[in-house]
């Protein structure tokens, strides 16, 4: 476990059992975020019932009332396992990919060399645009989904790994040479590990990118998911239907997000990390 | 036979544009085994080069560098390298594992490479401090697990690349005076490099003053034969030999300036 964390915790028992109010509690504990996501919801309420009083602009606990029957019945859950595991499945795929060619772009100037065209070329053309494509190419179902988080992941994490393997100070290296560590041995044990904080902080970007994907891809052409949900939704004009979809993409979103940040600092804390 | 031979030596680096940056030009010196070398000179004058090539990181141009009669052609476990900074130790280590590291990458098993670590840690005077990462420490210690590291992979000869520099003038005396309390210990040969001189005469048993660049070379080498209690700032003999040594990079500084003088008459 690292330091951070562990720092981390301390202050979170602390400013718990901390008489009165201090605002060093809320920079370090989760007030701040309590505070931050409840005011999120006053103010949309306000907005809502106050400010624009329409149908077509549900207050929270409408919303809220809506997510209860839809998990009640199973339905949201499915559309969010169904997106959720496209996801996991590409950006997995497309990290397994991308980080053992971002190793070798970063470490043999010829591979970076005949691989960059690639890389340079396709990262211009958005995921998005490559839905119909992927379509025409691999049908409505998993495949095209899947092909499309691997492709919005995998150049991402090739560019930040291969970006993490140059920043290797030389002295790192060359320190290694000159302790007895073979070739190999300064791969792993030294630009691997020194690279660890750039691939995730790039898988973690990859994520954010893949939620996009999923949607637009999901509006486009699918039979069930999150981006289907809001699409049906827009046909019936279920209005709270689409906001209980926005609001589960946002909380997915954040959660997933907050479990790469723990990650980040769990395994790779003592990395120096950039997140 | 010296352990270390560095003959005709001569470095030239080739610029992005294609000029030709001649860094260094014969340049020949002896280090004997067990010998304490001090490589003194001005700032940008190519004492860094040949430390590099020393340490097998890069080639020379020209000429021929030896270690105990063979040709250096690659980095080795034989010669442990300090360097200037802190960017060489490992982040993601703790100070223990930092100092095993070449142990560990020459398969020595757990038990006796953490048993020899935990010695060398303690010979560096940072007892304790095993199970911290280099973030929590500080530059001095910092230094002090660099020093360990090295002299824990038990190497002929350490090479130094001003490895107190950037410490403040405190903890950089108390360096100077365990580097060579160590170095009496354990009696490794040494290539210092430095810029200082008072610091150059503290340490060495010879100096060898460089030329201003480019293409410089060894303008003269000083014995430095005081007594470890003579390493005084206040005693007569040390001073006698940092005057002898402040003239030979007065005379230096002095060409380096009338050069840059003359390069820019010429620009005007």
């Amino acid at each position: 476990m690292s330091k951070a964390i562990s720092l981390r915790r301390q202050g979170t028992v602390k400013s718990a059992g901390a008489p009165g109010w201090n605002p060093l509690s809320i920079s370090r504990g989760y007030g701040g975020y309590l505070i931050g996501f409840a005011s999120l919801f006053v103010i949309w309420h306000l907005a809502a019932v106050y400010l624009v009083g329409s149908a077509l602009f549900p207050p929270p606990g409408q919303v809220l009332a809506k997510a209860g029957v839809l998990i009640w019945s199973g339905v949201l859950l499915e559309h969010i396992a169904v997106s959720l595991r496209r996801i996991l499945i590409g950006f997995f795929l497309g990290s397994l990919a991308g980080i053992p060619i971002g190793l070798a772009m970063g470490s043999f100037p010829a591979v970076r060399k005949i691989l960059e065209p690639y890389t340079e070329f396709f990262r211009f053309i958005p995921a998005v645009a490559m839905i119909t494509v992927a379509v025409i190419w691999f049908g409505i179902g998993e495949e095209s989904k899947i092909f499309l988080i691997i492709y919005t992941t995998i150049f991402i994490v090739i560019l930040n790994t291969a970006a993490g393997v140059g920043a290797i100070a030389k002295n790192k290296t060359r320190a290694a040479r000159s302790l007895g560590a073979s070739s190999f041995q300064v791969f792993r044990y030294v630009a691997l590990p020194a690279t660890v904080p750039y691939i995730l902080t790039g898988m973690r970007l990859a994520m954010a990118n893949s939620f996009v994907t999923i949607v637009a891809a999901e509006l486009v052409a699918a039979n069930e998911g999150l981006g289907k949900m809001l699409w049906d939704s827009r046909l019936y004009m279920l209005v709270d239907d689409i906001f209980v979809a926005l609001v589960s993409l946002g909380l997915l979103g954040f959660v997933i997000d907050r479990l790469f940040r723990w990650a980040i600092f769990a395994f790779a804390g003592r990395y120096s990390p950039v997140a | 036979m010296a352990l270390v031979s560095l003959r005709n030596v001569g470095k030239t680096y080739r610029s992005l544009q294609g000029d030709d940056y001649v860094a260094v030009e014969d340049f020949n010196i002896e280090i004997e085994a067990g010998e304490f070398f001090c490589l003194l000179g001005t700032s940008g004058c190519g004492k860094t080069t040949v430390l590099t090539m020393l340490a097998g990181f890069e080639q020379p141009t020209t000429g021929r560098i030896e270690i105990d009669g063979r040709i250096i052609e690659a980095p080795g476990a034989d010669r442990g390298v300090v360097f200037q900074g802190d960017d060489s130790l490992y982040e993601w280590l703790t100070a223990v594992e930092n100092i095993e590291f070449g142990l560990r990458m020459r398969g020595i098993e757990r038990k006796e490479r953490r048993d020899r670590a935990l010695h060398y840690l303690e010979l560096v005077g940072l007892k304790g401090q095993e199970n911290k990462h280099p973030s929590e420490l500080s530059g001095g210690m910092k230094q002090r697990i660099q020093i360990a590291r090295v002299l824990a992979n038990e190497p002929r000869m350490l090479l130094m690349d001003e490895p107190f520099a950037a410490l403040d003038a405190q903890t950089r005396l108390s360096m100077q005076s365990e580097l060579l309390k160590i170095q009496a210990s354990t009696n490794k040969s040494v290539l210092f490099i430095t810029h200082d001189i008072d610091e150059a005469v503290t340490l060495a048993d010879r100096i060898g003053v460089m030329r201003a660049g480019p293409a410089s070379s060894i303008k003269g080498i000083v014995d430095v034969d005081l007594a470890q209690d003579e390493r005084e700032r206040t005693n007569d003999r040390f001073l006698d030999i940092y005057k002898t040594v402040y003239g030979m990079i007065r005379e230096e500084v002095g060409i380096a300036m009338s050069r840059q003088e003359k390069a820019a008459g010429q620009g005007a």
